[in-house]
């Protein structure tokens, strides 16, 4: 029984293997030899739209490196990453203290590299016609712990907004994003209200929002950018003149010229020193570098500056440099 | 009213109820089905099958994705099945009856309701980290395999336990061993309960996500794996991968995902019910 039945899913198996099978064919354009071996990747969820688009152009045109991304969150990686699990983690903040000690005791050292901004949209339901703008305060008057059962009607966020209740939405707290809009707006990483419906899948609040007119909620701009026409997006007054005065709404120019603080961040990859020595680690590291700009765009993040990126590249050189085995 | 034609309603009353009940598990899965269906049976094409992942939905397809179903399934059957088969014999034909007997026997039934995540974690440790088979194809099989073993004892117990004892005795009688008689007589007079088991156990396997994603698989692979200790990714974590994300088409691709995972799950099943048919034939007393 257990025979016939072990023939059939092994011939299954090896015919898909058959027709998985990379063929070998070489760079026509790339006069040095074919990159072989793996590349490593996990971390934010954040950052998982940019390194997808990234090793999916590396891979084709370097077939026979393997390049496996996973997303288990920025903290998820670097646990990873500081036991040497993983060659890059990818990062929507930069490494902990308590991280940093990880690496150092499992003797890892890394390099921090600056890959693009993301800006977190704070955003209402497109029938609410009297909330046009939020400032920082009242973000965080409606968000802090102390808020909780509290503040639950429109009209205590500010005067002459309707005595209706307010519905709110926002990332569930494993999430990065939930890390940064804490820390950003309530002044404590993870400091925040529970009484608001919580969810990692983005989609879930945007499908939330859109369905409820008395609803605010933030997540990333990606995701904004994605469901332009179902949502309506707020400008945030950070109360602070001098890097814009008044209102700023989220956008490529606000974000990179850090107007719309303090929601508009960096986001990173981390490499360790032991993956840096090897070649096929270096080129998907290079290749990144060389398309983040476009491809961050494409999936709705903000790029990097030409100054900022060409810093970013010398960066990687020198540390790839250093690490590269000795001849 | 009389008292015959009272009973009579209520008769009547409990078959439609019966009927209902039936009905509500079966529409609520054709409602299902055919609204899976609708979405994404259109995007089912060969370069869906054949195509690795892709962050534009309409390039997307499943290959690595499927190959790593097919992969972990196989060798989780080739780890579960003699394991649980030996141990369901072992408690039933050989263990005493005694009260270590029976801690065990409730243990395994506890283990059948242990949450998936905790296999997850347990495999992680031990397989991954401990065992040193970080995220590969081997360590999830293991993690699915433990988390399939107690389905497969509790059926393998059940259908011995069902074989008649006359058979046995005369068997006995004729002069076979112990270990003859259950492999000429219990096995096969049992093996249609257990194969039902089994496919109930990789049924099972086939769409756990947790575990897995605890022991490492990952959400972007563009290789199948070649040997054990590759890394993979299987297809319910792609499902899940696609369903939350932003874009509508990949809501279209989780769907056609979707009909492929039930596809894979329905041969299964056709097979076992195939295999089921011509051994219990093959039974004559």
């Amino acid at each position: 029984m257990k025979k016939t039945s072990f023939v059939l899913l092994l011939a299954a198996a090896s015919m898909l293997a058959a027709c998985g099978g990379k063929k070998d064919d070489t760079n026509g354009n790339d006069s040095t030899k074919a990159l072989s071996g793996s590349v490593s990747i996990d971390g934010s969820s954040t950052v998982y739209p940019i390194t997808e688009a990234v090793a999916e152009e590396f891979g084709k045109e370097n077939k026979d490196v393997k390049v496996a991304v996973a997303e288990s969150g920025t903290g998820g990686g670097f646990k990873k990453f500081g036991r040497g699990e993983v060659d890059i983690n990818d990062a929507s903040r930069p490494i902990k203290p308590t991280e940093d000690s990880l690496c150092k005791a499992n003797g890892i050292n890394y390099l921090e590299l600056l890959v693009a901004y993301d800006g977190l949209a704070v955003v209402v339901n497109p029938q609410n016609d009297w909330c046009k703008d939020i400032t920082v305060a009242e973000l965080k008057m409606l968000w802090e712990p102390a808020a909780q059962g509290k503040v639950t009607r429109w009209s205590q966020v500010r005067k002459g907004w309707p005595d209706q209740e307010i519905h709110l939405f926002g990332a569930g707290s494993q999430s990065g994003t939930f890390d940064y809009f804490t820390e950003a707006i309530c002044g404590k990483s993870k400091a925040s209200r529970g009484d608001y419906t919580a969810s990692e899948d983005d989609n879930v609040l945007v499908q939330g929002i859109k369905g409820d007119k008395y609803a605010l909620g933030f997540f990333g701009l990606a995701y904004f950018e994605a469901n332009k026409a179902d949502l309506k997006l707020l400008p945030i007054d950070d109360g602070n003149a001098e890097n814009g005065a008044g209102a700023i709404a989220p956008s490529i120019e606000t974000v990179k010229n850090k107007t719309y603080a303090p929601l508009g961040r960096p986001l990173f990859i981390y490499i360790s020193d032991k993956a840096a020595r090897r070649p096929e680690v270096v080129a998907f590291v290079n290749y990144y570098l060389d398309n983040t700009n476009e491809l961050s765009k494409e999936v709705g993040y903000v790029p990097l500056g030409d100054d900022e990126l060409k810093a970013v590249k010398d960066k990687f050189a020198g540390f790839a440099g250093a690490a590269a085995p000795k001849q | 009213m009389n008292s015959s034609s009272r009973n009579r309603l209520i008769d009547q009353a409990f078959k439609w109820f019966g009927i209902a009940c039936t009905l509500f598990g079966l529409v609520m899965l054709g409602i299902f089905l055919a609204d899976i269906i609708r979405e994404g049976i259109a995007r089912i094409d060969w370069n869906f099958i054949v195509d690795g992942p892709s962050r534009k939905p309409e390039q997307a397809g499943i290959l690595p994705a499927l190959a790593g179903t097919i992969w972990v399934l196989v060798l989780t059957g080739i780890i579960a099945i003699p394991l649980g088969i030996a141990a369901g014999i072992y408690l039933e034909e050989y263990g005493k009856k005694n009260r270590f007997g029976s801690i065990i026997e409730v243990n395994i039934a506890n283990l059948a309701g242990v949450p998936s995540i905790i296999y997850g974690l347990l495999g992680l440790e031990i397989f991954g980290r401990i065992m040193g088979m970080g995220g590969s194809v081997l360590a999830g099989s293991c993690t699915l395999a433990l988390l399939v073993l107690p389905i497969i004892i509790v059926a393998t117990r059940e259908s011995v336990k069902a074989v008649p004892k006359t058979i046995r005795e005369a068997s006995f009688g004729l002069g076979a061993s112990k270990w003859q008689t259950i492999r000429m007589q219990v096995l096969p007079a049992a093996s249609g309960g257990i194969v039902t088991g089994v496919i109930l156990a990789l049924s099972r396997a086939i769409g756990e996500t947790a575990p897995l994603i605890v022991v490492g698989a990952l959400a972007y692979i563009d290789q199948v794996p070649t040997s054990p200790s590759d890394d993979f990714t299987v297809l319910p974590i792609q499902i899940f991968n696609w369903v939350s994300r932003p874009q509508k088409g990949f809501l279209v691709n989780a769907a056609a995902g979707i009909i492929v995972l039930l596809a894979v799950t329905f041969i299964m099943n056709g097979i076992a019910l195939y295999l089921r048919r011509r051994w219990q034939k093959k039974v004559k007393w």
